[in-house]
């Protein structure tokens, strides 16, 4: 068989790089263990370069169809990679300063974001599966960092329980579905499912519930997310960054893939669960998040809710491919945008943790007075995870409620319900920037300095979701260029 | 810069010079107090010559044509452009923004309130300045839009941090109930989009090309009643009109002075705006159908905020509750749905902005001498120690009850007028108008009496001793140079309302003829 490295560069590349920094940290000595960061930062932008170098030279198939580079691929797995760096900047000075195994942390979290990277290249659903796994696997691990804390433990076993029971149903599913279409490849499938009947029918239905279920828990969609909250809490902050962001992002990316292309001729069916899954989702999400006073918590909440929006646009699909096209675009600029301001905002809280472990709201008092640059960039992303202008969360929203809008019937109905939810959030986003801006900030912290690293990153992503608000329709290309897969 | 191109670019320097000025501010080191307040009025300044220029060089022989167009790709994606442009209803309101916002540069050079941070304090003022006055000049809708909710991180900031004891509930009420009542508003404006004309193959958000599409009944009825609903939720809201007003008054007394002025003075105009410039062109059937309800709580909103007046202790919630009553006339004169009613409003927000934003400062001053706002503490005898200060706080306070003479009383009188002779040829009810307009002329003299009693509790009879012994200093310089362009309006409007109207009437005209179809 004739193989396409190029296309297959990014992920070779972040597959050595995942064995140098193995081999790498057994060599360090203990107190340099924090090097494997600058290998594992180095391997991930030598991947993002190899993706950029892929970009404007047309799809690209490998291994028969299971693996293919287009728009789409692109867009995800350039978005991945930035977060792994993203990631990565956040780690480092938490992991080192806190007494973590810190080469196997390297490399559990490049493992994950292989699977990230593999996931929307994947056009198959053994392909889909691996990633799926790839994901979740280091995850598991990762979330029980923190060994000798007790939430950590309890948190990390009800990831890895549910995490495993949803997996068991998924692949149940998916056996459903080649038993019935004899197919791997998602197009095929799609030709496959047509024009079933009867008994058939309603096994290609349950298939495909069983699909979307193993999903839901990865996207932490009501009511499977109840693991999130103590998971993201009993964490160390970047992996709940990475739990929030990266691991949620894939978990779209596939089931994108899954229900635009390979189930998109059952819509009737499947559309209207995924309405009541955004609606519960987000309802859910923003009631409970309104209770929350730890910020850890707070985030998880709010990112139950802003799930909940992320799956509001694959309930407008129906039979009209061009608001399919728009609920495709509004779905994939949203979660670019969201993944912004949410590694943001953990980046913050990364940066507050250092201080204050116990991350409280009120441990945020003050913080506008003894640094300013997390203080304004904090309420900068709140502002726009709660979707208020001049922000790029409003734009991002603009464009699901638009998709909504378009679509009509039913779409009216998710749209007011989804603009009451997002009055609803700013009862709760507002209470960090509140404690930082009009509380006094502890006698000892007059002044906080911001290290490095973390400031960067929280610079250019504050900047970043401004520079959406002015200028977004480099986004929304992005994202339209990114539905051009639907046609391949 | 040759003339054609100032021509297409006017209205977008002027608008935007807030906002770059609020940068350049932000780059000065906090501790230069003194520059941050003069850049601050140098910036409002520039921008105040460049909406005079706009306001000389426009041509009123074609005041119902939009003029000083610029139109540019923004986000085609969702078919969002950039179009901006200026016509006689906007014109008013676009001068009076940038007076208001210079007027208030001018008083934050002497007085910052607690707790000072000058520079943040002055940043978001100009912020809020481009915010409102894009509003008037936007005719893309989801442009209008974004002007719409940029006004409120930084007023909801200025209350928040600048406002007085009971700030974070009025900060957070009042954030709430417009962000509630806009976004409704929004999935207005896309259903409109959505279902609205196609131009080249793509829907429109451009105001002119829906506006000509509602005007030949391109929306069906009962889509009209529902999305006039929507839209006109947002605007009552920011109104506000009764019963979304309780905002409102925790808003105003809680807000620092320059908040309250330009809260009063411009923000609550983009509500009217809306209705004159969105709801009642875009969808006619929509705004017949809601009228006579627009109307009744046009007429319980003048009634109980005059009813409510007389209640209050709080020098400034009365203030705000008399806010509350005449934009009850504005709506009445919107909701006559002819061309006196409209007018009537338009020249209501300017009156109302003007008076009401001066009342506002003069409420600021007072309390900056007595520390107090409780009508009962101030005790009287305003008049003894400050004379200066109460008698042009008795010349605006009858202003705002409306005296033949002043600007206060055209708007009124307009709306009541129009309120005897609606639209009929629509099928609104003559009966059900004219127990309107009854009841707005019980709600003219209530507010005489609540205006006038007022006057007496504060200006006239004896001062408190320990006042006296105080001594205060009557009117400051700066106070003046604030507050002496505002008091001239108030009577050169009175005394020729026809600046206004005449520069409002074709506009106004195209919007009756849209509606009567």
């Amino acid at each position: 068989m004739n193989i396409d490295y190029h296309a297959l560069l990014p992920l070779e590349i972040l597959g050595a790089t995942i064995l140098v920094v193995l081999v790498v940290d057994l060599f360090l000595p203990r107190r340099a263990k924090a090097a494997s960061m600058w290998v594992s930062f180095v391997g991930v932008v030598a991947s993002l370069g190899a993706v950029l170098s892929l970009v404007g030279q047309g799809p690209r198939v490998a291994f028969g169809g299971a693996y293919v580079v287009d728009a789409f691929t692109l867009i995800f797995q350039g978005f991945f990679l930035v977060a792994a760096l993203v990631v990565l900047l956040i780690s480092y000075r938490y992991l080192r300063d806190g007494g973590f195994y810190q080469g196997e942390y390297y490399f559990l979290l490049l493992t994950a974001f292989f699977g990230c990277v593999l996931m929307p290249a994947s056009r198959n659903l053994l392909m889909l599966f691996l990633a799926l796994e790839l994901v979740s696997a280091p995850g598991f691990l990762m979330a029980t960092f923190r060994k000798s804390d007790i939430r950590g433990n309890e948190g990390g076993l009800k990831f890895f329980i549910i995490g495993v029971l949803s997996t068991a149903v998924m692949l149940y599913g998916m056996s459903l579905i080649y038993g019935l279409t004899g197919q791997l490849e998602l197009h095929a499938i799609a030709e496959g499912l047509t024009g079933l009947s009867g008994a058939r029918e309603t096994l290609a239905q349950v298939g495909i519930l069983f699909v979307v279920v193993g999903f839901a828990f990865k996207v932490s969609a009501v009511p499977f997310q109840f693991w999130a909250p103590d998971t993201y809490e009993g964490s160390p902050v970047p992996v709940a960054s990475f739990l929030a962001v990266a691991s949620a992002a894939a978990g779209f990316a596939g089931l994108l893939q899954l229900m635009f292309v390979a189930f998109v001729g059952q819509w009737e069916f499947w559309a209207p669960i995924f309405a009541l899954l955004s609606v519960l989702t987000m309802t859910l999400g923003n009631l409970v998040a309104l209770r929350q006073r730890q910020a850890v918590r707070l985030l998880a909440y709010s990112g139950i809710a802003q799930a909940g929006y992320i799956l509001l646009p694959f309930a407008l699909v129906s039979g009209d491919a061009g608001v399919n096209q728009s609920a495709f675009t509004a779905a994939v600029t949203y979660i670019l945008i969201y993944s912004v301001m949410n590694l943001g905002s953990f980046a913050v809280v990364t940066a507050v943790s250092e201080r204050r472990p116990s991350l409280r709201i009120e441990d945020f008092a003050g913080l506008m007075k003894s640094a300013p640059l997390l203080g304004v960039a904090m309420t900068v992303f709140m502002v726009s995870l709660a979707g208020v202008p001049p922000t790029g969360g409003f734009m991002g929203k603009l464009g699901i409620f638009s998709a909504a809008i378009e679509r009509g019937g039913v779409g009216y109905w998710l749209a007011v319900i989804m603009v009451i939810n997002s009055v609803i959030s700013v009862g709760y986003y507002f209470l960090i920037p509140r404690a930082m801006i009009f509380e006094e900030p502890p006698a000892e912290e007059v002044r906080v300095r911001v290290p490095v690293l973390l400031g960067t990153v929280v610079t250019i992503a504050t900047a970043g979701i401004l520079l959406i608000f002015v200028h977004p329709n480099p986004l929304f290309r992005l994202g339209e260029l990114s539905s051009l897969a639907l046609g391949g | 810069m040759n003339e054609s191109s100032w021509q297409e670019w006017a209205i977008t320097i002027t608008t935007f010079l807030p906002i770059a000025g609020a940068l350049v501010i932000l780059l000065v080191p906090k501790d230069k107090d003194k520059m941050i307040r003069g850049l601050g009025v140098v910036i409002m300044s520039l921008a105040f010559i460049g909406a005079a220029v706009i306001a000389f060089q426009f041509d009123y022989g074609r005041s119902g044509e939009l003029q000083f167009v610029q139109d540019a790709k923004w986000i085609p994606v969702i078919g969002a452009r950039y179009h901006v442009g200026i016509d006689g209803i906007s014109m008013p309101l676009f001068v009076l923004t940038y007076l208001l916002g210079l007027l208030c540069a001018i008083y934050t050079a002497r007085y910052v309130p607690s707790p000072g941070k000058t520079k943040a304090f002055v940043a978001l003022t100009l912020l809020l300045i481009t915010g409102m006055a894009g509003t008037f000049i936007a005719f893309d809708l989801i442009l209008f839009f974004v002007f719409w909710e940029l006004v409120l991180v930084p007023m909801y900031f200025l209350i928040a941090v600048w406002g007085s004891a009971n700030r974070q509930y009025a900060s957070i009420k009042f954030f709430l109930y417009t962000l509630f009542g806009s976004v409704f508003m929004l999935l207005g404006f896309l259903a409109l989009y959505f279902n609205g004309p196609v131009v080249d193959g793509k829907h429109t958000f451009d105001l002119q090309a829906l506006t000509a599409f509602g005007a030949t009944g391109g929306y069906a009825h009962t889509f009209q009643l529902i999305v006039f609903g929507a839209i006109a939720l947002g605007f009552a809201v920011k109104v506000p009109m009764w019963p979304f007003h309780t905002w409102l008054p925790d808003a105003h007394t809680e807000a620092p002075t320059i908040g309250s002025v330009l809260l009063a003075g411009i923000m609550l105009k983009m509500g009217t705006y809306g209705f004159v410039r969105i709801a009642l062109p875009v969808m006619p059937d929509g705004a017949v159908a809601y009228a006579p309800w627009i109307g009744a709580l046009a007429a319980i909103a003048i009634v109980y905020a005059a009813l409510a007046c007389l209640a209050q202790k709080d020098l400034k919630r009365l203030i705000a509750f008399s806010s509350v009553g005449h934009m009850g006339f504005v709506m009445l004169g919107i909701a006559t749905l002819t061309t006196i009613g409209i007018q009537a409003a338009i020249f209501g927000m300017v009156a109302h902005g003007v008076i009401t934003g001066m009342l506002f400062f003069l409420v600021g001053s007072i309390y900056d001498r007595y520390h107090t706002r409780q009508i009962a503490d101030i005790g009287g005898g305003m008049s003894e120690v400050m004379p200066k200060m109460a008698g042009i706080f008795a010349f605006v306070a009858i202003a705002s009850l409306g005296l033949p003479g002043l600007a206060g009383f055209w708007g009124e009188i307009m709306a009541l007028l129009g309120s005897f002779n609606p639209n009929t040829t629509v099928g609104l009810n003559v009966g059900l108008y004219r127990a309107f307009m009854i009841i707005g002329g019980i709600g003219t003299i209530l507010t005489a009496g609540y205006f006038l009693w007022m006057l007496q509790r504060v200006n006239q009879g004896e001062a408190p001793v320990k006042w006296k012994e105080h001594g205060f200093r009557d009117i400051l310089a700066v106070e003046w140079v604030s507050w002496v362009p505002l008091l001239a309006l108030t009577l050169v409007l009175g005394v020729l309302p026809s600046l206004i109207l005449d520069t409002t009437a074709s506009g106004v005209d195209a919007v009756v003829r849209i509606v009567t179809g």
